[in-house]
């Protein structure tokens, strides 16, 4: 076994376990671990990760406007999403598995337990997936997602975003985060993201690009994403 | 180092119909579910049981649990393994929470071998939930282990008042063996946690 390990968990990037605000993520507050994180080596089971390839999707899984029709098109605006999945040292990351799911244009997600009384869009599923080429890209289209109201404190509403789950190479690499959309006003009183150290909130937020734009038919979006990279620096031993 | 991680956020209350569709019951497929191996799979078949429990020890009936494991001989399904892979066994396996009676999460796979030298068999488990920010890595020994377990040198690294956290015990009243592994997010039995 001679794989090279990965570099830490950042924790100057990620949230903590248990938000520490008075304000913040609520639900945080009884499940998040409370004791220390114990630092293992990392061996062949960190360095080993489930393995993907263009067959793993299928046709339609990466048009969230068509894998959900019955009877017509989705409701909303069209998006398209796109990026690279890097390492922190910049190497693309191929073959990557990229799972997305997120609410309709009203802010309802299809799943059972959503409360929330906005309709339900009877031609949008909202979740799907792709595989990163051999340069790291993905792609997919989508509708953009609405914001929706949550229990968190009074008159609390998410951001729209859109769920992103991703493997890398290892599963010491593996990724669960949430894209937003540049400018939105909830942003700054969503705790879910305000609960990332500051300096590492913008890293989730999509860019609109006019180039990736496709006329007459969807808006795009770039959004990133780096994944741990392997550790560089000799080791001594 | 030129690029910074990007963060992770919770996987929420509404993951089911993305990563776990069909165990929910949605028109997607899953990439991978409770069913590790299949009739065929050589080795011991087993099944692991387990709730996930928070600091009031109420069940949490929205989290989200992946495993990762080698194949009965050690091998994991990966082109870094040079004892290569055994094509026939992935070793991932995802199961929600939600559709169980009791909130169990439950994986049908067989005992994995010792991975490395000096290595006891053991499971790979991310814990995934509303309420968590970050994902949770922990790790899954067996009860019946005892010697192995012993020399490991990730749990040799565990508190020893800590390690029982990490041990599945072992009833075999289903027909098959059955360990059970239930994960304490918080509280006195906090399960260890490893920064991996």
């Amino acid at each position: 076994m001679t794989s090279t390990p990965f570099r830490p968990r950042d924790w100057s990037s990620h949230p903590s376990f248990v938000d520490p605000r008075a304000d913040g993520y609520r639900s945080s507050a009884l499940r998040g671990p409370t004791k220390p994180l114990v630092p293992i080596r990392q061996s062949i089971s960190e360095l080993t990760g489930p393995v993907y390839g263009h067959d793993s999707v299928g046709e339609l899984d990466g048009d969230l406007t068509r894998n959900g029709r019955r009877n017509g098109e989705p409701l909303g605006e069209r998006i398209v999403v796109t990026g690279r999945v890097l390492d922190e040292n910049g190497r693309p990351q191929p073959n990557t598995l990229i799972e997305v799911w997120q609410a309709n244009a009203a802010g309802r997600y299809i799943h059972k337990v959503d409360q929330h009384d906005a309709p339900i869009d009877p031609n949008f599923f909202g979740g799907g997936r792709c595989v990163t080429d051999g340069e790291g890209r993905y792609r997919f289209h989508s509708i953009k997602p609405g914001a929706y109201p949550w229990g968190n404190h009074p008159n609390a509403w998410r951001p729209n975003h859109i769920h992103f789950s991703l493997f890398g190479p290892a599963f010491a690499t593996r990724l669960v985060t949430q894209m937003y959309f540049p400018g939105d006003p909830l942003l700054a009183l969503d705790p879910i993201f305000s609960g990332i150290p500051e300096a590492a909130r913008e890293r989730l937020v999509a860019d609109f690009s006019i180039d990736v734009t496709e006329q007459d038919f969807a808006l795009g979006y770039v959004f990133d994403i780096v994944l741990r990279g392997r550790d560089t620096t000799p080791m001594e031993d | 180092m030129a690029l910074k991680q990007t963060p992770s956020q919770t996987v929420g209350p509404f993951f089911a119909y993305g990563l776990t569709p069909e165990q929910y019951g949605y028109d997607l497929t899953s990439v991978a579910d409770g069913m590790v191996r299949d009739d065929s799979t050589a080795g011991t078949h087993i099944r692991i049981e387990g709730r996930v429990l928070d600091g009031q020890g109420e069940v949490v009936s929205d989290a989200m649990i992946e495993i990762w494991q080698a194949d009965a001989q050690g091998r994991y399904a990966h082109p870094d393994d040079p004892r290569g892979s055994n094509a026939d066994f992935t070793g991932l396996g995802r199961q929600g929470t939600g559709t169980d009676p009791q909130s169990r999460f439950r994986f049908d796979t067989v005992k994995p071998g010792s991975a490395a030298e000096g290595s006891a068999p053991h499971i790979s488990l991310i814990v995934f939930a509303r309420g968590l920010p970050s994902h949770a890595y922990t790790r899954i020994y067996f009860a019946d282990e005892a010697a192995a377990n012993a020399t490991d040198p990730v749990l040799s690294q565990v508190p020893a008042e800590r390690r029982e956290t990490l041990i599945a015990s072992r009833t075999d009243e289903s027909g098959v063996p059955t360990y059970c592994f239930d994960i304490h997010l918080q509280g006195n039995s906090e399960t260890v946690f490893f920064d991996v």
